[in-house]
């Protein structure tokens, strides 16, 4: 176990390595002279001056990525020329919104997809598992931006529900049940997406595990069919489950972007798309490293969560 | 070498008894919705490719008698808030869809298929260094990567669009591919052939190509699916073609202005969008459940 995490730990680092030079390196896309693009409107000789400080703009490419990987760890992502507010606060500022649509959504899903997954997997090939099988299929052609534009469409505006429309946000603080109906729409749409992948990936798992020899011998035991479900296949079954909900982390950031951009609500996503046609650039910077950091990171964290369930794994 | 021999004939013995057990006359009929799928698809492409021959209006034309107006006999899917016909924009909206889809996964699987064929096969170091690579790339969430350097890489094209998703893609095809090809490289025809002294080249083109080819093409109509959701949410986002070249992902992008006047903006758009999805994700199933024969054997 403590060989697997180690080697884990180095992948990680050097994962994380990998993606602070991409992102450090974002900057020499920009097509002619970086300071005067990322300056844009802000372009006066003393913010020109603390530009090249900030990002040794005048050194060669090795000292100026020394220079930006120090300052991010000091957690100086650098100051927006555009709107003069520092890239870290308003990241501080937007990323609790992200996190609470993911949970909400992710509790949705896991809610909706675990017990319809064990329905279905009790009698494959059944009239509910069918029908099941057939719906899931077709929402997984139905992409979350298209999804969040026709609920917006029939919900807020054919049938007038209020505090759920677009630019209705309200931050928790100020009033919770308002900040929750204001999320159901991005919650829901985000959960479908994740709902389709948990479903499937348990019940065909499910199916696998109720067919081990382990199972017939609880069901000679006389062991309730509930019993058995919960207490004997789900644990085995779920190790796919956790893997899905790891690698699934990045797809639902994407779609968070979506419903973000267009209830306006002012989360990461809406920050990012924002800034890029801002043309703000280091902000853009500053949250693609903290998203993509962020995802490696849950990912990892999921890996550690699939050890715990099923020890088999580290020891292969 | 006796015993060489006859490890050869034994192997040769599995290879016909493989070759029996791993045809068997057609698995499970594809069905006919698997043909209406083909047809749809094949009716879009056609659609996509002939848009300016066929009788469809110009998409950039603006009739200010029409407006906002719903389906008639003149526009049969109605017109958008600047008078232009929804059905025209639909159909040259899916070259967009169509040229991003097939572009980036012909790069995706350009680059991708033949490092997985033959990390897979030849395995050693070779297969190790480039599988590592691979998986710390995997790690890196693509979509974000893919955002962040359309952002930077200014002024957008489709060309950029498609460089950026295919290179995107390659870690996922390889992955999948090396997989696949990993499971037939260990069969016995494969080991059979290498004894009777194939070439590898000869190995890799005629004993694995054809045996990964149905997972591949399985594989690649649903990462045309997955690229071609991606580029309609970028679209949507305002980070693909600019306007006014119609695309899916951005007449529904431009629908939401008028979502309360004008309903038929976004509907027929995400219609023809799903559909598509639809048909790619239903005939690369059928395919993947057709051509596996362990799913059979189970």
């Amino acid at each position: 176990m403590l060989k697997y995490v180690i080697r884990r730990l180095v992948m990680l680092i050097g994962i994380i390595f990998v993606i602070s030079v991409g992102s450090f390196y974002l900057i020499h896309l920009l097509p002619g002279d970086p300071a005067a693009v990322i300056l844009g409107t802000g372009d006066s000789p003393s913010n020109r001056l603390k530009l090249y400080k900030l990002l040794g703009l005048n050194k060669s490419i090795f000292d100026q990525y020394f220079i930006w990987i120090s300052n991010i760890v000091r957690g100086n992502l650098g100051i927006s020329f555009i709107s003069q507010t520092s890239v870290a606060s308003t990241i501080r500022a937007a990323l609790p919104i992200d996190l609470e649509i993911m949970g909400l959504s992710q509790i949705l899903a896991f809610a909706l997809a675990i017990p319809l997954a064990m329905r279905s997997a009790r009698k494959p090939d059944g009239l509910i598992d069918r029908l099941l099988g057939a719906t899931s299929f077709t929402l997984l052609s139905i992409p979350p931006f298209i999804i969040i534009v026709l609920l917006v469409l029939f919900v807020s505006i054919k049938l007038g529900v209020p505090n759920i429309g677009v630019a209705s946000y309200v931050s928790f603080g100020t009033n919770w049940i308002v900040n929750l109906e204001s999320l159901a729409l991005p919650a829901f749409t985000l959960a479908i997406g994740s709902f389709v992948v948990y479903y499937r990936v348990l019940r065909s798992d499910m199916i696998a595990t109720l067919q081990e020899e382990f199972i017939t011998m609880a069901r000679s035991k006389g062991i309730s069919q509930r019993r058995i479900m919960w207490r004997h296949a789900f644990r085995p079954s779920s190790v796919a489950l956790l893997g899905a909900a790891g690698v699934n982390i990045g797809g639902l950031l994407a779609g968070g972007f979506v419903v973000q951009y267009l209830l306006a609500i002012p989360g990461l996503g809406y920050t990012l798309i924002a800034a890029i046609n801002d043309s703000d650039y280091l902000l853009v910077q500053g949250i693609v490293l903290v998203v993509s950091v962020g995802v490696v990171l849950i990912n990892f964290f999921f890996d550690f969560t699939i050890n715990i369930v099923d020890p088999r794994i580290s020891r292969e | 070498m006796s015993e060489f021999i006859r490890e050869t004939e034994l192997s040769q013995e599995a290879l016909l008894e493989a070759s029996m057990v791993e045809r068997p006359e057609k698995n499970e009929p594809l069905g006919p919705l698997f043909w209406i799928c083909v047809g749809w698809l094949a009716l879009n492409i056609i659609g996509a490719i002939f848009a300016n021959v066929l009788p469809v209006q110009s998409p950039l034309n603006q009739d200010y008698n029409f407006v906002n107006s719903a389906p008639s006999l003149h526009h049969i899917f109605g017109t958008d808030d600047l008078g232009r016909d929804i059905f025209a924009r639909v159909v040259y909206g899916s070259r967009v869809s169509i040229a991003v889809g097939v572009g980036a996964m012909v790069i995706g699987f350009g680059i991708g298929a033949p490092l997985g064929m033959l990390a897979a096969y030849r395995r050693g170091r070779f297969d190790t260094f480039v599988t590592t690579v691979m998986y710390v790339l995997l790690a890196f969430p693509a979509i974000i990567a893919v955002i962040a350097v359309l952002s930077f890489w200014t002024p957008r094209s489709m060309f950029k669009i498609i460089l950026v998703i295919g290179f995107a893609s390659v870690p996922l095809v390889y992955r999948v591919i090396r997989t696949a090809t990993l499971a037939i490289a260990t069969k016995d025809y494969v080991i059979a052939a290498k004894v009777q002294g194939a070439t590898d080249r000869r190995i890799l083109m005629k004993e694995l190509l054809p045996n990964i080819a149905p997972i591949g093409i399985s594989f690649l109509l649903i990462g045309i699916a997955t690229v071609v959701t991606l580029e309609g949410a970028l679209a949507f986002l305002g980070l693909s073609v600019n306007p006014p070249t119609p695309s899916w992902g951005n007449m529904i992008n431009e629908s939401r202005t008028v979502l309360a006047e004008n309903p038929w903006l976004v509907l027929f758009p995400s219609l023809a969008l799903c559909l598509f999805l639809l048909c790619l994700n239903f005939i690369g199933d059928r395919m993947r459940s057709h051509y596996d024969v362990t799913e059979v054997k189970l």
